[in-house]
């Protein structure tokens, strides 16, 4: 069973909105003719000028084959062949340019594109021969694209990492170490002389999920043991997508009803009584509601999970004597628990991750205290917080969004490794 | 010789169930038509009969493992010691800890080979302290042969066995509930014929304190094992009787064409 990792998505953002500016000054280089259409029309060329290579490969190979005994590859694969030296000229052209910085213009780049192409399919066509195992090289091209696609997501991986590394390097340059890791204050002041101590941050994040652990894992888990174990097919069909419909509301609407709803009830009817505060935002109210929009990460996977217990399990237990519910508890969530750890992190990751919720449910203020029902503030919160209008990366008071940006990545992987080691642990591996 | 010795025996034992007029039904589909069996106690009944003749699903009716099947349902009469086990204050629970079951393939809990074997003494509170458990454990794996193998590492998991261990380890543990009956679904199917050997002496041996049915798919099977046999031809009880006598001298034409290799 594989960890889920999520990457939060305020990180993500932080670095797109840096890529953005470096987008649009390319954009405004090829501003001549309307750039959909260029791209549409430079598109159309392209897959009109592959056919054609496609049409002369097979052809040459056709003629070819009636002239000798026996050639390795139908004609097709040759044909195939032209297609990808001619694709990849192109390709390398457009690259090219991109990276240079377009120093021949527009026109000069789809000339140079072209005319590599021209010579990838050129020197494909010198290829055709009895012997070429061109089926061979087009399963290879097949293998090496598809190596591509995968290496995007890892290389972006690294990249944001590498970037963060690298910004909080920086930061720290500009702001000592020492205090960002043990002051206990975090009071940035645009001026300078900021106090910038994450412990206020990382309690809050930590207050914050836990709440919403305590409230999701539970209510998660049995109702995807009574989904998986006791309802019948006619209720599962409509009970689990009623679940599932909680993960696709917008966590903004869950942020209203922490600020109107959940907030000020729990302020009348717990908080003020108990004499706990009377602040409406509050790390309850927060928890609570994040909480809710977990439970379907922790029941919709934990049933798949349930379900893929054999039947031959239960059947045993039951033939045994045991009753459902021990069945349940001995024999099938132990067998499932690797994936239903693999739930509960991804709802850990999610619920550390997330931003809304938090500004709207637990406010903005960096603190340090046990009452739950006291308003505190999330890393992701300051992130976006030391972000919103001043998006110049030159004092410790926005650089230090990376090193929070880090610390929360240092985070979420430290919890996916010691959910591993648990995991490997205690797994009950079945067949 | 043998075979009177076994006659005589047999005829001095009690029936230990008795199925009466039965029917199953999975939704629309008749499987199970007007079966009437008895089974004799301390002795292994064989059930045979071609793939979809509904040996398996007689066989989960008789310790209600068919009520785990929403679409199944089942009429008629079946008592184990007179007792009626469809009766509604009979608890199915209690029912399957007296009507242990194996089944086909081998189904060991993702638990330690101990506890596999502890896992229905525990449930059901057969032992009062660990000692005592020790004592259960040991002596199920002792007779189902397989203690000599698996003593010095009992925590191991039982999935960690071969195949062949695999089933014993679940004989061992459907007797460690000590049932009066023991319902065995195909228990050789997925087994090599050395394990296979292995597993049918300890059907003998369970012979002396169980009654024992076993479906199978191998005629020399049931021959090698039991002292009655039954067989089942779409959904119907064509013919039942002693083994020696189904085997040599079937009185139904189907029995004969089914054991001489012409149907099935």
């Amino acid at each position: 069973m594989a960890i889920k990792f999520i990457l939060p998505t305020t990180l993500v953002t932080l670095l797109l909105s840096q890529g953005a500016a470096f987008a649009q000054e390319a954009a405004v280089a090829e501003a001549a003719l309307s750039p959909t259409l260029q791209r549409l029309l430079f598109l159309a060329a392209a897959l009109v000028f592959l056919s054609i290579a496609f049409v002369m490969g097979r052809n040459r190979a056709t003629a070819m084959r009636n002239t000798v005994a026996m050639m390795h590859s139908l004609p097709g694969f040759h044909g195939a062949v032209a297609v990808q030296w001619g694709a990849l000229g192109a390709f390398a052209g457009v690259i090219a340019h991109a990276i240079t910085g377009y120093p021949m213009g527009m026109l000069g780049a789809v000339i140079f594109a072209v005319a590599l192409a021209l010579m990838g399919v050129a020197y494909a066509l010198t290829t055709i021969k009895p012997d070429f195992r061109a089926r061979t090289f087009t399963e290879r091209s097949v293998m090496a694209f598809l190596i591509l696609c995968s290496l995007v997501a890892v290389l972006t991986t690294v990249g944001i990492v590498a970037s963060l590394v690298f910004e909080t390097a920086h930061f720290f340059q500009l702001y000592p170490a020492s205090e960002f890791f043990f002051s206990t204050v975090w009071n940035p002041k645009f001026g300078g002389g900021s106090s910038l101590g994450i412990w206020p941050l990382i309690w809050g994040t930590l207050y914050v999920s836990a709440i919403a652990l305590i409230v999701a894992v539970p209510i998660g888990l049995m109702s995807a043991v009574y989904l998986a174990e006791y309802a019948s097919p006619r209720v599962r069909s409509w009970a689990k997508p009623a679940i599932e419909i909680l993960a696709g509301i917008p966590t903004i609407v869950y942020g209203l009803f922490a600020l109107i709803t959940v907030g000020p009830l729990l302020r009348d009817y717990f908080a003020q009584p108990m004499g706990l505060g009377d602040s409406s935002s509050s790390v309850m109210t927060a928890g609570l509601v994040m909480g809710i929009m977990v439970i379907p990460f922790v029941s919709s996977l934990s049933d798949d999970i349930i379900n893929a217990v054999p039947q031959s399990l239960r059947d045993g237990s039951l033939g045994l004597g045991a009753t459902p519910s021990e069945t349940v508890r001995k024999v099938v969530l132990p067998a499932a628990l690797p994936g239903i750890v693999g739930a509960v992190l991804l709802a850990a990751s999610r619920a550390i991750g997330e931003t809304m919720i938090v500004v709207m449910g637990a406010g903005a203020a960096a603190k340090l205290s046990l009452n739950p029902f006291e308003a505190m503030t999330t890393v992701t919160v300051k992130i976006v917080s030391q972000l919103t209008g001043d998006t110049e990366f030159a004092s410790p008071e926005t650089l230090v969004a990376f090193a929070l940006g880090l610390t929360l990545f240092t985070l979420t992987l430290g919890l996916n490794i010691v959910a591993l080691v648990i995991v490997r642990k205690y797994r009950e591996q079945y067949e | 010789m043998k075979d009177m010795n076994m006659e005589t025996r047999v005829l001095i034992q009690p029936n230990k169930i008795e199925a009466r007029n039965v029917q199953v039904y999975y939704g629309d589909n008749h499987a199970i038509k007007d079966v009437d069996v008895d089974i004799l106690d301390k002795t292994v009944t064989a059930f045979i009969g071609p793939s979809g003749c509904g040996k398996s699903t007689f066989l989960r009716c008789l310790n209600r493992m068919n009520d785990t099947i929403a679409s199944c349902r089942v009429e008629g009469l079946i008592k184990i010691e007179g007792e009626d086990i469809n009766d509604p204050r009979v608890d199915p629970v209690q029912l399957r800890a007296k009507v242990g079951m194996v089944f086909q393939k081998p189904n060991p809990f993702p638990k330690s080979i101990y506890d596999n074997v502890a896992y229905g003494p525990k449930i059901h509170g057969l032992t009062k302290n660990k000692a005592e458990l020790d004592e259960v454990v040991e002596s199920c794996l002792r007779r189902a042969a397989l203690w000599g193998e698996v003593k010095d590492r009992l925590s191991a998991p039982g999935t960690s066995l071969s195949g062949g261990q695999q089933q014993r380890l679940c004989i061992a543990r459907a007797i460690a509930t000590s049932p009066e009956v023991l319902l065995m679904d195909e228990p050789c199917s997925a087994l090599d014929p050395i394990a296979t050997a292995q597993v049918e002496e300890l059907i003998d041996d369970l012979r002396s304190q169980f009654s024992v049915v076993i479906v199978t798919h191998s005629m020399q099977q049931a021959a090698r094992v039991s002292q009655r046999t039954a067989f089942f031809h779409l959904g119907y009880v064509v013919e039942y009787g002693e083994t020696s006598q189904i085997f040599t001298n079937p009185k139904d034409p189907r029995t004969e064409s089914y054991i001489t290799g012409r149907i099935g």
